[in-house]
């Protein structure tokens, strides 16, 4: 005897003609599984290795009598730990299902999307940060925007700091991971002596982040801030980043930064210098 | 038609006519753009009519860009003093012509995308017809506030646990709460980031009705939605912007005299502060993107120089995906297309950077200068754009 699936059970595959979905499929058709159809919308007619595929769940149910359902959704229920999602340009509404769908299913983590990834020197570089201008060193590195994260990192390293991790959490307005997350990982980090967190306008997650260091984190944070010059109402390139009103803007997030006792330098070169005098000239 | 990456504020009629597509009621009215096309609809709507501005900025009333209007007469007069009217930089260029309605009582209601809870949030209250900015402040308590499981969605009982909580007439407690109904339907179908009613009037029949429309829509998903793509606002539209956006490029117009051009939003952001910080006043937001081509690059120069106020220009680069090689070339071919009257500072910093500085030297263009700093550069910009 068996519970929810066995002899009785007629599957149906959604996304049975990807490479993923056909090859999962195949494999359980092998097993001995009754497998009955698939759904991939616009390839209604045609067949995988004789499984008739159906345009809707609807179509193929009515067809052919399908009991249970697959769906291939990589790789949130696959037992990932670490989804990192370096796409720019997802409907902000995908991202929120998406969130919570993973909020709810699990262990797994998302990073991004639109980010440009995590790099931690000398040891692992997942997406497109460009390695070769950092080297291992004990500043740990959080920001929403890439090319900007290069340009801190790059004045940190002329000044002779290497980074834990640098980590892109991107410039949408759905992040799977927040500054808090991170913040929270490097303050645990052995590795890290000073935190440099690197926001913009929009949102509201720098002044979250401001509450979170006064409450949890002992080591030294340095901020800077993107857009003290950028009008209201206007998008400036990254979906998360807009003032309406008088919310979001640069000098609200300074202020309530450093009202929590973070430095916040105005210009990435600032940053670097004051991470000079927090923990001195480095090597 | 092109597919803008940021958000899309749409004007009041158009958020009505998307409204009554999800069945949300609105009073009936017509989008016009002349004097006699405002006459003729206010003849076929029905009198007394309401004449409304239509620009994408608050204030429209105390501006004088919405009037009553009782009889043909006075649509007429109305609408010729509102059509090429200046209300805070924008000229209307159409008015929205509707019946109107009396008023028993103004309430709001809102979804907008929370970014902290990661939601939706669904907010309601009686206290309509103002700013509600100025509402949470002053009584935070009177406004009814939701979240939303996107993967559940707006229920029946969310709809009246709202209605009851904010304290509308109970008479109207169920079609309030169908409205938040259709208004959360509308929100996802049509991938908003925010839909507001303010007011949301019942009427002394008890009817209620959307007054006002606000929605913003998501530019990344405009793909799914060519009906919404298509729609434009006359009176925001800037020659610049527009050839941006035909370009696929991301360019948000400013009012100084300093072109600047850089890759990734945060540079670019960070490009512009350092830039006024200098004491400049930079005249765009200028994004080329992630592995941007020599092409592209040239296209984005056009796009700068057609704006007649730049006096000077910056590159400000950071190769990542992009590389500075490409940067480079794409450069020296604009100044072959276009032969740019005004000096440009050009920073290369990342990916094959090396390679785009020797290039840059070699081709020697007139007025180019090299800068090895942001910093630097910012400042040889300012120093250009004052000189010139």
């Amino acid at each position: 005897m068996s519970i929810l699936v066995g002899k009785h059970t007629r599957l149906c595959v959604s996304g049975i003609t990807g490479r993923e979905g056909s090859f999962h499929t195949l494999r359980n058709r092998e097993y001995g599984t009754q497998v009955v159809s698939g759904v991939t919308p616009g390839k209604g007619g045609q067949s995988v290795e004789g499984i008739p595929v159906f345009n809707t769940f609807h179509d193929a149910v009515d067809r052919t009598g399908a009991n249970t359902a697959m769906i291939f959704v990589p790789p949130v229920f696959a037992g990932i730990e670490l989804i990192i999602a370096i796409t720019e340009g997802i409907p902000a509404h995908d991202e929120l299902r998406t969130y919570s769908v993973i909020k709810k299913n699990g262990r797994a983590r998302l990073v991004g999307p639109n980010c440009p990834g995590i790099l931690s020197p000398g040891r692992a570089n997942v997406g497109i940060i460009p390695a070769g201008f950092f080297k291992e060193g004990n500043v740990g590195l959080v920001s929403r925007s890439g090319t900007l994260t290069y340009q801190i990192g790059n004045e940190l390293a002329q000044r002779g700091f290497g980074n834990s991790t640098i980590v892109g959490i991107g410039g949408d307005p759905v992040p799977g991971t927040d500054f808090i997350d991170v913040i929270g990982l490097l303050e645990d980090d052995p590795e890290t002596d000073l935190i440099v967190m690197c926001g913009e306008i929009g949102g509201d997650a720098e002044e979250r982040a401001a509450e979170f260091i006064a409450a949890h984190v002992t080591k030294p944070v340095l901020a800077y801030i993107a857009g003290f010059t950028a009008p209201p109402g206007k998008t400036m390139g990254h979906a998360g980043a807009i003032v309406s009103g008088s919310r979001g803007t640069a000098v609200a997030k300074a202020e309530a930064l450093e009202a929590k006792g973070v430095r916040v330098g105005r210009t990435p070169t600032q940053v670097a210098e004051v991470a000079v005098s927090l923990l001195g000239a480095a090597a | 038609m092109y597919y803008s990456r940021q958000l899309m504020d749409l004007l009041e009629y158009q958020g009505k006519q998307l409204f009554a597509r999800h069945g949300i009621p609105v009073s009936p009215g017509r989008a016009v753009r002349t004097v006699e096309e405002a006459v003729a609809a206010a003849d076929e709507i029905g009198y007394p009519c309401v004449v409304k501005a239509q620009v994408q900025i608050g204030g429209r009333g105390k501006a004088g860009g919405i009037k009553l209007a009782d009889d043909r007469d006075e649509v007429r007069r109305h609408a010729s003093a509102i059509l090429g009217m200046d209300i805070r930089g924008l000229i209307v260029k159409e008015v929205w012509i509707e019946l109107a309605s009396d008023i028993a009582s103004e309430y709001y209601a809102s979804i907008v995308f929370d970014r902290s809870a990661k939601a939706p949030l669904v907010m309601l209250s009686t206290k309509g017809g103002m700013d509600i900015e100025a509402v949470a402040d002053e009584d935070p308590d009177a406004i009814a506030k939701l979240h939303v499981d996107p993967l559940l969605g707006f229920q029946p009982f969310h709809g009246r646990r709202l209605a009851f909580e904010a304290g509308v007439d109970e008479d109207v407690v169920r079609p309030v709460g169908a409205m938040l109904s259709k208004l959360y339907d509308a929100f996802v179908a049509e991938e908003a980031t925010l839909v507001e009613v303010n007011p949301l009037i019942v009427t002394p029949e008890r009817v209620v009705r959307a007054l006002d429309a606000k929605v913003t829509l998501d530019g990344n998903a405009l793909f799914r939605h060519p009906e919404n793509a298509e729609l434009r606002d006359p009176s925001a539209e800037d020659e610049q912007e527009r050839m941006a956006h035909e370009r696929g490029l991301t360019y948000v117009k400013l009012d100084g005299d300093i072109g600047i051009l850089g890759n990734g939003a945060g540079l670019v952001m960070s490009t512009l502060d350092v830039v006024a910080l200098a004491g400049g006043r930079p005249a765009n937001f200028l994004d080329a993107g992630g592995g941007s081509k020599a092409e592209a690059i040239a296209s984005a120069v056009e796009v700068i120089l057609s704006d007649p106020k730049v006096k000077a220009v910056l590159f400000n680069i950071f190769g990542g995906i992009t590389r500075c090689d490409e940067v480079a070339r794409g450069l020296i071919e604009a100044f072959a297309q276009v032969k740019p009257e005004v000096p440009f500072v050009v920073r290369l910093d990342g990916t094959n950077d090396v390679e785009g500085r020797r290039l840059l030297a070699e081709a020697n263009l007139p007025n180019v200068f090299a800068e090895s700093t942001m910093d630097g550069a910012a400042k040889k910009v300012v120093e250009l754009a004052a000189g010139s």
